[in-house]
């Protein structure tokens, strides 16, 4: 069996990522970063936030692109869970209803990398707190 | 809700929404005992005490954007098909804790699901509030807790892919190992 995995042992993978992360500092400074917030209360979470979440997270450590994934509450959409807002620097947040793992790759490779608008958006007029 | 991991990622929402900086999870599965509790404690905002007596009602939420609150009634109902119950305790100003207790070898207990996934979706969405989870098997216990994670990665995002990847690896074969 293999050794199992321990915080000594994240301390090494440590440096490789900071070498990789060329000095922008994510956690300090998230308006330079498309965001992405999956909605995840009850009502997202039971039509599979999750699911799409992990997605988002895979895609983007694959593309390695600058982007931080976190979490809202319920916006008031349940009836388009799982719901995802993505909000790029400088521009409204769009937020996009009855997103799966699929849909959640198509947001990336066209919405989030080449500006493209796709269906499912949810016309929205609100301030997130 | 499928498993209790999800149930797990809906109730540590409350906390969120409290202002919590430090919400500590337990997952004790005692198969000796025929027990299996799953327990959220957090330091937010809290609740009085008639706030507390409201959670389990469905029609009662204290968000605006709708009229329901379904995240606590539907872990109690998970609970208690089980034969297992939820136990509520708040206090305001210093937090609140939430235990459900599941009947362990009962055939509508629902499955325990991908637990360090849920932690780890939960720590990288909020890098900023402080997370202890504690797995307990039996006697054996593995504990994770984001502030030595922290301070193992001297300031390097913890919610960076790669780093994501590799704590739910580590949490998952931790667990695991107890096990054998």
């Amino acid at each position: 069996m293999n050794k199992i995995k321990s915080l000594s042992d994240l301390r090494k993978i440590k440096q490789d990522v900071e070498n990789r992360l060329d000095l922008r500092e994510k956690s300090d400074n998230p308006e330079r970063h498309v965001q992405i917030k999956v909605a995840m209360a009850t009502c997202g979470i039971a039509s599979g936030a999750r699911e799409v979440m992990n997605a988002f997270i895979e895609k983007i450590a694959q593309d390695k692109l600058d982007a931080i994934v976190t979490q809202t509450g319920c916006m008031g959409y349940c009836h388009a869970e799982p719901t995802v807002e993505i909000r790029k620097p400088g521009e409204e947040p769009i937020v996009y209803g009855h997103v799966d793992v699929e849909k959640a790759v198509a947001i990336v490779d066209k919405y989030i990398k080449q500006g493209e608008l796709l269906e499912g958006i949810i016309p929205v007029n609100y301030q997130t707190v | 809700m499928n498993d209790l991991a999800l149930h797990l990622l809906d109730i540590v929402q409350n906390s969120i929404s409290a202002g919590a900086s430090l919400i500590t999870i337990l997952l004790d599965e005692q198969p000796l005992n025929d027990s299996l509790t799953l327990s959220v404690s957090d330091n937010g905002r809290g609740m009085a005490a008639e706030q507390v007596a409201k959670v389990t009602d469905p029609y009662f939420t204290s968000r605006t954007t709708r009229k329901v609150g379904l995240g606590i009634p539907l872990f109690k109902q998970s609970a208690e098909t089980s034969g297992g119950q939820l136990i509520m305790t708040s206090a305001l100003g210093v937090g609140t804790t939430t235990t459900a207790m599941f009947g362990y070898s009962h055939i509508d207990r629902l499955p325990i699901g991908n637990i360090p996934n849920a932690i780890i979706l939960l720590v990288s969405a909020n890098p900023d509030i402080d997370f202890i989870y504690t797995y307990r098997y039996n006697k054996e216990e593995y504990i994770f807790d984001t502030k030595e994670v922290k301070e193992a990665l001297e300031g390097t995002p913890l919610n960076e892919p790669t780093i994501i990847k590799y704590l739910e690896e580590m949490i998952e074969e931790n667990m695991k190992a107890l096990k054998i």
